[in-house]
Order: C-alpha cells, then structure tokens, then sequence
C-alpha cells in the first residue's frame, strides 16, 4: 500500500511535544511512587473526573477508533449500537449497583474480588486468564501500530515496535498505575482535538447533515437498502435482511445490549481499575457515570466520517480510495488513515497522526498497567511470596515486583506483537477465545453480588462451563463467507451466520445462559461455606445502603445517572 | 497523587495552539484555513485549562 503520506517538520514537532509530555507526566509522577499501592492502585486518590475521562480512553484504543470508522462506512449509524445500548447501560449499572462492592469490598482488582466473595481457585482461573488475554491484547495493539507507520508512515516495523514499547514502558515504569490514568486523560484530549478538524471538514464537503442524508440515498439504495438505512439506528432492525448490520433488534438487544456489553463494562478489570482508583466510593461510582457523557457522543467523532467516507468512495470526483488487500478487498479499517489524508495539511496532520499514535498507546499502557495489578496482587503474591509481618519490607518488595512486572509486560508484548507478525490468525484466533470469558464471569459475579447462596464450588463450575459452551458454539458455527476457521467452525459447520457480530451475540447469550444456570444448580447442590459476616460487603442484600444526603443533590450518582440515561434516550429517539 | 493533571493539559495545548495559529496565519496564502481556526481553538482551551490550574 501507498498511501502518500509525507509529514513535514511541524507534524514532527507536535508528535515530539506530546511524547515529552507523555513522559514528563511519568517522570513528575515518579517520586510519589513510595509503596505497591502509589504504583499498582494509584493510592485511590483520583478526583471522579479524571478517573471518568481515563475510563472511556481506556476503551478508546486505535483498533476501536479505526475499527469503528471502517464499521461507519459499512454499516452506518447502527454502529452507534456499540456506543449507546451497547455500553450505557452497562456502565450506568456498573456505577448503580456495582462499584460500591468492588470499591467498598477493599478489593484491588476483579480478580481479588472473586476470591472475597468465592474462593481462591475462581480467582486464580480469573486472574490467569485475564493475565493472558491482557498481554495478549497489548502485543496485538503493538502490532497493528508497527504495522500501521509502516504502512503509512514509511516507518521501520521494528523501529516503531521498540520506540513504541519504549514509550510505554518509561511512563508506566515511572509513575505506574497514576501514570497511566494521567497519560489517558492527556490521550482522551489529544484524540478529540485531533479528530475533531476530520468531522468538521468532512461534514462540509458533503453539505452537511442533510447533504450527507441526499448523497447517501441512491448509494444505499442500490445495495438494496432503504435510503435511510445508514442514518437510523433501530428502524430497520425489524428483518436481519433490512439493515446492513444483519441483525435483528433482540440479537441486538439481548447480545449487545445485555451479555456482551455488561460482560465487557461490568467485570473487565482493565476498565474497572480506572474507576478503582478514585478518591471515595462517590467518585468511584461517578467515574462511569462521568465516561459514559463523552462516550455517547464519540459516535459524531469516529462513526460520522465513516459514513462520509462511503458518499466519497462513490463519487470519483473526490478522488478518495481506500487501499486494498492481497485479496482485492477494500482496507476498512484505513478509512481514518485515508480521510486525515483526504482532509488535513500539515500542521493539524500532524496532530491527527498524533492522535491515533495516542490511542494505540492508551490502550497498551492500560493492559500493561492492569497485568502488573493482577500479576503482583493475584498471582505473586498469592502463590509465590505472600505477604510476612513486615508491613513496610513487603510494600517494598511488591513495589520491586509491580516495576519488574511491568518491564515483563511489555517484553511480553514485543513477543506478541511478533507472533502476531508471524501467525497473525492464530493470534486473532487466542483473543476471540480469551476474550470469551467475559460473558460468563460477568454472570458469575452478578450471582455472587445479588444472591448470596452462590457459592465458590458453583462459581468455578460456571465460569468453566460458560467459557466451554462459548468454544464449543464459536467451533460448530461460523459467519457466512468466513474462510478461515478463526472466525468460528472449526469443530463441524452445524450453522451459519449471516454476520460475524450476530455469532458474537450469541456466542456470548450461550455462555452467559450456560455459566447462570450451571452457578444456580451447583450452588443448591453445594453448602455455603461463608458466613453472613463474610460476605457483608460484598453482597447486596448483607450491606448497608449507601446514604447520598450529604451530597450536594447535582453531585450525587443518582442524579448523574438520571441525566446519562436521559441523553442517551434522547440521541436514540433523534436517531431512530 | 500530587501533580495536577490540567497543567501539563493547559501547557501542552496552549504550545500546540500557538505553534498552529502561526503556522496557519503564515501559510495563509499557500493553497477553511483549518490551521489557524485550530490552533485558535486549543489556544483558548490550553488558557482555560491553565487558568483553572491556577485559580
């Protein structure tokens, strides 16, 4: 691919500034890290706000932000699913009903709190496997950045993985788990800033609004769509045949609304953490609630010009394309990289470049930020060197391994990020499989939040079972068109799909249903070990019900909640 | 954790905002002067930024 992309001194220097910030936030945090829970907790003292805007830019990682402007162009507005019922919900539960456990508990990962609650073994399936998946994840990450400067760029591949790493590994090294959350917020800015100019130019080249609905018509009609099948969300969502998503509203409903996005929002500690590092249960519970605002509105930043993007591909005059691929087929995921292309000088190219660098890594600094808790918390320090009399020698000690750990994490990482270079689908393929786990611990820690007869013996048993279910559905089903057993079938094509996000959804409803009943049955037939005492705390119905009197009335999560639920509601009406 | 986050946001966009509203007013003639409108913006929210870190 020859993208054409030349930057000029001023591009480089907003590149250069941002990274010296990037690492002066590190560098200025450094001093502050005197013991294991300044670095892997972030001492729990952010304000809500800053853990609110490092929670969504968590999340906000550039295989989403390329990701989902190429699924703008493919499938309109219903992308806007992934953003509105697909995540709001979520996190206005999270906030509700959630955090006061994960935070109250004193628990300081997910991981920790499976093992409160339940027992040791369910917490150390949770914290292994989440230890994978989050490596796994950051090399993934490392890859498609390397790749993407190389392709773009004209930037060595190894040179790009090393800077990369090594950028990450200087802030996160310096000011651990503080860093990190600071560099996402200074990330969650840079990347509205530097995509905002792409909307705003984008939007004008068509005429706006209303030019885009005009131009799109006859594009969307001749695919055999409605003409507003790109600018609606749930109208067509009647038939999976009338929308472009090819899915129907309760797979949308069920799969993403419920399962898929509580899975991911509700019990990923990558994103939990963020929200366990505020100053006060108030803020722990705020810090969802305070995402969720710039998350419903990411759509108009990344999803827009998408759709804008498929107005441009049909008009030659514009002279916009995409790259292909070896098999002839549209790029999807560059329709970002080509429209900062399409749009920006220098100078704002620049910090569109910077932008997108950011993001991809957010997201690394966040898995590795996160692996460092649950390697030195969950795993070292419950198997291989626990915990002595000497309160001041261990924090010493797991401050050493939190820094060791995080220079593991991003080896790791390099390693990863080769094996993806080398066996790309096979790395695809482990991550579909990890990330299969969310879905049933999401209804492991429901169960043990809600209803206190669940027991550690049923836990362990759900999890599994849920995690099995979804391999063996992902193996016996595969979308249509799939030529490669990554995508699923790979023990017998007993169904097909019409989509691959319809194999997601239900992918995830079967492991979610499967790991429920399996925990309700074993717990009746198992005894309840811990006693009410045990489990005050942890356990809706055994804790005391959080008093927001004290509150100033616009402070409090109820009102927030009240507000994110609200705008939410409106957008999906608007958009309809 | 001791260090405010809005500085380091304040001072990084008011620098971006003056670098690209230069830029933009001196290649105003090279052929929406996206630079400078730009840089404009992150100026002011640089200064809002840093004025808050202040107050």
């Amino acid at each position: 691919m020859s993208s054409g992309f030349v930057l000029s001194w001023i591009d480089y220097s907003v590149m250069i500034i941002y990274f010296a910030f990037v690492l002066g936030i590190g560098w200025a945090l450094k001093r502050y890290m005197k013991d294991a829970s300044a670095f892997l907790e972030a001492g729990r003292s952010m304000p809500a706000w800053v853990a609110g805007l490092a929670f969504i830019s968590t999340n906000l990682g550039a295989l989403e932000v390329m990701g989902m402007t190429g699924s703008g162009l493919k499938y309109g507005m219903l992308t806007t699913h992934f953003y509105w019922i697909g995540a709001i919900p979520a996190m206005v539960f999270l906030a509700m009903f959630m955090m006061p456990f994960y935070y109250g508990s004193k628990a300081r990962s997910v991981p920790e709190y499976l093992k409160l609650r339940y027992d040791e073994k369910t917490r150390g399936l949770n914290a292994i496997l989440f230890a994978i998946m989050t490596i796994l994840a950051s090399g993934i990450s490392m890859y498609a950045l390397a790749i993407l400067m190389e392709k773009v760029l004209g930037w060595n591949f190894h040179l790009s993985l090393v800077l990369s790493a090594a950028i990450v590994l200087g802030y996160t090294y310096l000011g651990g788990l503080s860093s990190a959350i600071y560099n996402e917020v200074l990330q969650f800015f840079i990347i509205v800033v530097g995509l905002l100019p792409i909307v705003f130019l984008s939007l004008k080249d068509v005429g706006g609004w209303h030019g885009l609905q005009q131009s799109l018509a006859p594009i969307v009609s001749s695919k055999g769509f409605a003409p507003d099948a790109w600018t609606t969300t749930w109208k067509y969502t009647g038939s999976a045949a009338a929308n472009p998503m090819g899915v129907e509203w309760y797979g949308i409903f069920a799969g993403l609304g419920f399962v898929l996005s509580f899975g991911y929002w509700c019990t990923n500690f990558l994103i939990v953490q963020r929200a366990m590092s505020a100053k006060s249960t108030t803020a722990a519970r705020n810090t969802p609630l305070i995402g969720a605002i710039p998350k419903m509105f990411i759509p108009f930043l990344i999803i827009v010009p998408g759709i804008v993007a498929l107005v441009l591909l049909n008009n030659p005059a514009k002279g916009f394309t995409l790259p292909l691929n070896e098999a002839g087929q549209p790029i999807y995921d560059y329709t970002i990289i080509m429209l900062l292309k399409q749009y920006l000088p220098a100078g704002v190219l620049g910090l569109g470049i910077t932008a997108l660098l950011a993001s991809f890594m957010s997201g690394m600094a966040g898995n590795v930020s996160a692996f460092n808790t649950v390697w030195t918390y969950d795993i070292y320090q419950s198997y291989i060197r626990p915990t002595t009399s000497d309160k001041a020698s261990d924090d010493r000690h797991y401050l050493f391994i939190g820094r060791m750990a995080t220079i593991f994490g991003v080896l790791v990482s390099i390693a990863a990020a080769y094996l993806a270079s080398l066996f790309g689908n096979i790395m695809d393929f482990l991550q579909t499989i990890f990330s299969m786990v969310n879905a049933p611990l999401f209804a492991v820690i429901f169960l043990g939040m809600f209803w206190k007869r669940a027991t550690g013996h049923a836990a362990f048993a759900g999890l599994l079972s849920g995690f099995f279910i979804a391999l063996v559905h992902h193996g016996l089903t595969f979308p249509a068109g799939a030529d490669t057993i990554v995508k699923g079938g790979w023990i017998a094509h007993l169904h097909a799909y019409p989509v691959e996000m319809a194999q997601n959804f239900w992918t995830a409803i079967f492991a979610c249903f499967t790991s429920t009943l399996v925990t309700v049955v074993i717990s009746f037939m198992t005894t309840q070990k811990k006693p009410d005492s045990e489990l005050k705390g942890l356990v809706y119905a055994l804790t005391p019900k959080l008093n927001e009197e004290s509150v100033v009335w616009y402070r409090r999560s109820s009102t927030l909640a009240i507000l994110v639920l609200l705008l939410v509601s409106i957008l999906t009406i608007l958009f309809w | 954790m001791g260090l405010d986050i809005k500085l380091p946001i304040g001072l990084m966009f008011t620098i971006f905002g003056i670098l690209l509203t230069v830029y933009g007013f001196v290649t105003r003639l090279d052929t929406i002067n996206i630079n400078l409108w730009s840089g404009a913006g992150m100026l002011v929210f640089g200064i809002i930024m840093l004025a808050l870190t202040f107050k």
